[in-house]
């Protein structure tokens, strides 16, 4: 039965708390593209895009409309390239990157995520290649995400991998010094990547995955900060209830655009991925909630405490709102996304060592930081090993989207605007790890008995 | 299929009929309205049965929405889903 108090919160969450759908994103599966001409296959992997997704943003608005609320991305995952790229080994993988823009514009998506490589255990045909041409594919494109997983919990830490990483993040950010180093926000490595995650940049569409399916990621932090915010005085159980609850009813609002979407696509639903995405936006940041559960500023002891313990609350509240829960799920902490990370940043009390403790309790992982332009590869490669550690130990994804600020330093600001934001550049340590990160290797995967 | 139009704004004559004229206009059948004045703020819900519409579902949001903006009212056109499952498990 609908009552007055109800219809008046539901409007109340959009129009003052900007709750919204982050995203609708339609994975495709292109193994069925692949040809070892390498034309054919970028013809092959247009029309099947445009075939799938050519109605996306179009059904993305009308259910805007029907429901009133904003679906503000609509998107495309895509299989791994580098899958398609091992058939053609002579040739240059940005082809593929240059089709999937052309593919991107004719759809009028927001961004296709898939350029793609999966090294965990080491190389196979086409990755290499891959890897080698992602700083050029960012460059010359707009709209494509990359993603490179290089660990999991159960093979291990690629360190070859980390090593290239470490030299592509750099060079990719180079490349795009002109345009605030745009390309390297547009660039992910992984460890547990997963293979329905609907958000950019780390987007791919899985081979475990069917032909073609539709995910949803929801978002919702100022809704429950608000929430949080009507019991000053209730204690941390209490506010665990209050956001289990409001992460019920924002997971139910991905479930039913989810489920409507994939009923006017004629395409199956894949997964809601119960995710608090923040944005620029005054009013929808994740550190505000933690602020809102008594910390002076998200950053200062005690923020890894409520991080874990809101991560976990929303988890828990949106999994029974929702038929099938994938992707990411969890609290997201990018820093240039987020206005009271960008505070926080700015004001030295949330520090790099800070937000790698708190990427062990939530979702993904060190995401959309700036650091110093003169930053060494290696060190990019140290900080990523790092971070793969946490998730390879923990069982967890866990990312690193570091955005090397070519030319600046700690204390200046790289602006992205946009969902993406303006972020503060962070300062890091001047020792070198590069002996350890030249070892190359592999670190063996690690025991999950005698926990300690 | 129902719908549910939810009128907030500043109380002027006439709001009651210029929003049920639309209603009346593309088929959509009013069911049920729910109304208060409190001061000289106009808030209003009207529950409306969709299923003989004559237009398509977004003329209606997009005939409210700029009727709302005309009268300097906020006006919210949504289809009922979105509260059923919000609110009900």
């Amino acid at each position: 039965m609908l009552n007055v108090y109800n219809i008046l919160e539901t409007i109340r969450m959009i129009q003052d708390e900007c709750l919204d759908i982050r995203t609708i994103t339609m994975g495709i599966s292109l193994l069925d593209c692949i040809d070892t001409d390498i034309d054919k296959a970028c013809e092959k992997v247009y029309n099947k895009i445009v075939a799938k997704a050519g109605n996306l943003v179009a059904t993305g608005q009308k259910i805007e409309k029907e429901y009133g609320i904003p679906i503000v991305n609509k998107r495309i995952s895509v299989t791994p390239i580098a899958m398609l790229a091992a058939a053609c080994p002579n040739e240059s993988p940005v082809k593929f990157a240059k089709t999937l823009q052309r593919a991107a514009d004719t759809c009028g998506v927001n961004f296709i995520g898939g350029y793609s490589a999966l090294v965990h255990k080491g190389f196979s045909a086409g990755d290499e290649a891959l890897i080698r041409s992602i700083p050029e594919a960012l460059d010359v494109t707009q709209n494509i995400c990359s993603s490179v997983n290089i660990g999991s919990t159960k093979s291990g830490i690629n360190m070859d991998a980390v090593k290239i990483m470490g030299q592509i993040v750099k060079e990719t950010a180079e490349r795009t010094a002109d345009r605030d180093c745009i390309g390297a926000a547009k660039l992910v490595v992984f460890c547990n990547a997963v293979e329905d995650n609907p958000f950019m940049a780390g987007a791919f569409h899985g081979v475990g995955e069917p032909d073609c399916e539709i995910h949803v990621g929801v978002s919702g932090p100022g809704v429950v900060r608000s929430a949080l915010a009507k019991y000053p005085d209730a204690s941390i159980n209490e506010l665990a209830d209050i956001i289990k609850k409001t992460a019920f009813k924002i997971t139910r609002m991905g479930q039913l655009v989810g489920a409507r979407a994939s009923d006017l696509l004629g395409v199956p639903f894949g997964i809601v991925d119960l995710s608090l995405a923040p944005t620029p936006a005054v009013g929808d940041s994740v550190a505000h909630i933690l602020e809102e559960m008594g910390l002076e500023m998200c950053g200062t002891h005690g923020t890894t405490a409520c991080l874990a313990m809101l991560n976990d609350a929303v988890k828990k509240g949106g999994v029974m709102a929702s038929s099938t829960v994938g992707g990411l799920s969890g609290a997201f902490i990018p820093v240039s996304e987020d206005a009271g990370m960008i505070d926080a940043a700015v004001d030295g009390v949330l520090s790099l060592e800070k937000l790698e403790a708190m990427t062990a309790v939530c979702s993904v992982g060190l995401d959309m930081i700036a650091v110093t332009g003169d930053i060494s590869p290696e060190t990019i490669s140290a900080i990523i090993a790092d971070e793969a550690a946490i998730g390879m130990v923990n069982t967890k994804t866990t990312a690193v989207r570091l955005i090397p600020a070519i030319g600046k330093k700690a204390g200046e600001t790289l602006e992205f605007g946009g969902l993406l934001g303006s972020a503060p550049i962070m300062a890091i340590k001047d020792k070198s790890p590069a002996k350890f990160i030249n070892r190359g290797g592999r670190i063996p995967a690690p025991m999950h008995s005698l926990k300690n | 299929m129902r719908a549910v139009i939810t009128v907030i704004g500043k109380d002027n004559v006439g709001i009651l009929y210029k929003v049920s004229g639309i209603c009346a206009e593309m088929g959509v059948n009013v069911i049920e309205v729910t109304q208060s004045v409190l001061q000289d703020m106009f808030a209003m819900i009207m529950l409306v049965d969709i299923t003989g519409m004559n237009k398509d579902f977004a003329e209606l949001v997009d005939g409210m929405t700029s009727l709302g903006e005309k009268l300097g009212l906020s006006i919210h056109t949504m289809h009922e889903d979105i509260f059923n499952s919000m609110h009900n498990i």
